[in-house]
């Protein structure tokens, strides 16, 4: 089935059905990274061109890797050591790189709002990789399936985010893509860190962590983005841990199996210990092997839509 | 799309399946180191009879597997519809085996080149046959099956329409009117 949607800038109105295709034909792409050849010929010809203004570890090797498995040419542009530097234009960049004939643009950038211009000056289809405090739609969509992998659904799904919600786009994404998905999504932290009119959107708020834990079927523990001045929000780290880090104490005073999702990269012992991190209940580097999954999916579906 | 022939039918197409078994069996000289590969989706629920023949005749059951060949495919460029890709399902390695790929309709040739390429990403296996329920012919690669169920003359705007059990509710071949002309 081929996707109603042309680019993937957010996960905001993007239909059910289209979430669906995502999420199954990812499977497809997941047993062929079980395979001693991990590579198919599916994108042999097209020229991707990852345009990543800010940085970024596992998105960028995770997109690169999935063009690489498609047999995709790729381009690597980033904000240093190119001609930004010179004072050349977002706009003139872009122009130059679409003369240079592309298919395909992944873009991440500090401003919210860039992918969506993109889709106004190129004809390429775009994928955002995160655009500022707006959306990263990979990161939800590769969430979504290690959570409908390990639980078989995510209708009716009870989700908290917890963490700095006002500077994240994952925790957009996540609550965009998971109510498409039928699934309850919530969120914790201090007030600080939580946007106003939230509850808008149909999020529930909760301020005790130990109340978010004990009502959830899973938790998408964010990182505290120090580089996001989330410094201004908490007055240490170290307060911040104790009333929402996720201890090993607190999962066992709960007498329930719980997911735990991280998008990484982790902040041991700031949003979650170590204890936690790598015990028996968070799929973290599943999540890692399966955003590779995602973003094959993704390439495919929008490569070779028609 | 009217029918124009109906080529094998219920009966036809059991003893079909045996006949195709015990050339297999009598061409790989049992079934040491066979695997029987169906391609989706028809020629799944093919390899699956034939694999149920064989065990019955040799009382040894070959392995089987599953090929989806959605991502190899030469025409994403000029289809109108984007194809719908599946999983893969070889659990095993075919390095050193015998496969034996099983599809449907043997036409263009183009599926069996895709599958060859498919199969080369997951080992390297000894030899590679091909078995087909119908060779309707009209090929456009140098490509030949090891054994065919019925070789049927086709004209290029009929098309061959093979109905199972398993997803359409009766066995038989039928020989159609395309709906597309000049294809």
């Amino acid at each position: 089935m081929s996707l109603t949607i042309k680019h993937l800038i957010g996960l905001h109105g993007v239909p059910s059905d289209d979430i669906q295709t995502i999420l199954d034909t990812a499977k497809t792409f997941r047993e062929v990274l079980e395979r001693p050849i991990k590579k198919v010929p599916t994108l042999q010809g097209k020229t991707i061109v990852n345009l990543f203004y800010e940085d970024s570890t596992r998105t960028r090797i995770s997109f690169e890797l999935a063009e690489k498995r498609l047999s995709a040419d790729t381009i690597n542009f980033s904000k240093s050591g190119s001609s930004t530097k010179k004072g050349e234009t977002f706009k003139d960049t872009i122009r130059n790189i679409e003369a240079m004939k592309v298919d395909m643009i992944v873009v991440r950038h500090e401003s919210a709002g860039v992918p969506q211009f993109l889709t106004r000056i190129s004809k390429a289809s775009i994928i955002n990789a995160g655009d500022g405090r707006h959306e990263h739609p990979t990161q939800a969509l590769l969430d979504m399936y290690s959570i409908r992998e390990r639980l078989g659904k995510l209708k009716g799904l009870k989700i908290c985010v917890i963490g700095d919600i006002a500077h994240s786009r994952v925790a957009l994404s996540n609550i965009f893509g998971l109510q498409t998905m039928g699934a309850q999504v919530s969120v914790c932290g201090p007030l600080t860190m939580i946007p106003q009119n939230i509850e808008s959107l149909g999020v529930k708020i909760y301020t005790d962590i130990s109340k978010a834990i004990s009502e959830n079927d899973v938790l998408n523990v964010l990182r505290i983005q120090l580089e996001r001045k989330a410094g201004t929000s908490i007055p240490t780290l170290r307060e911040y841990h104790n009333y929402f880090g996720i201890t090993a104490e607190r999962i066992e005073k709960n007498n329930k199996d719980i997911l735990i999702l991280h998008p990484g990269p982790i902040n041991r012992g700031v949003e979650i210990t170590s204890e936690v991190a790598d015990g028996p209940y968070q799929i973290i580097l599943d999540q890692v092997t399966n955003g590779v999954a995602i973003r094959m999916s993704v390439l495919y579906l929008l490569g070779t839509r028609q | 799309m009217t029918i124009k022939a109906k080529i094998i039918d219920e009966i036809g197409f059991g003893r079909t399946i045996t006949r195709l078994a015990h050339e297999i069996v009598e061409k790989n000289k049992g079934i040491q180191d066979v695997v029987i590969i169906g391609m989706r989706t028809r020629g799944e629920f093919i390899a699956k009879r034939i694999q149920e023949k064989i065990t019955s005749i040799e009382s040894v059951s070959p392995e089987l597997g599953i090929l989806d060949v959605t991502l190899y495919r030469d025409d994403f460029r000029t289809r109108l519809k984007q194809p719908e890709v599946s999983v893969t399902n070889i659990s095993i390695d075919i390095t050193k085996k015998h496969i034996v790929l099983v599809d449907d309709v043997l036409y263009t040739g183009r599926t069996v080149r895709a599958a060859l390429d498919a199969l080369m990403d997951l080992g390297r296996p000894n030899s590679i046959q091909l078995c087909v329920l119908v060779d309707r012919g009209h090929r456009e690669m140098p490509i030949i099956a090891d054994f065919v169920g019925k070789s049927i003359p086709t004209s290029i705007n009929e098309e061959v329409k093979v109905r199972l059990k398993e997803i359409d509710e009766e066995d038989g071949v039928y020989l159609v009117e395309s709906p597309k002309k000049g294809l």
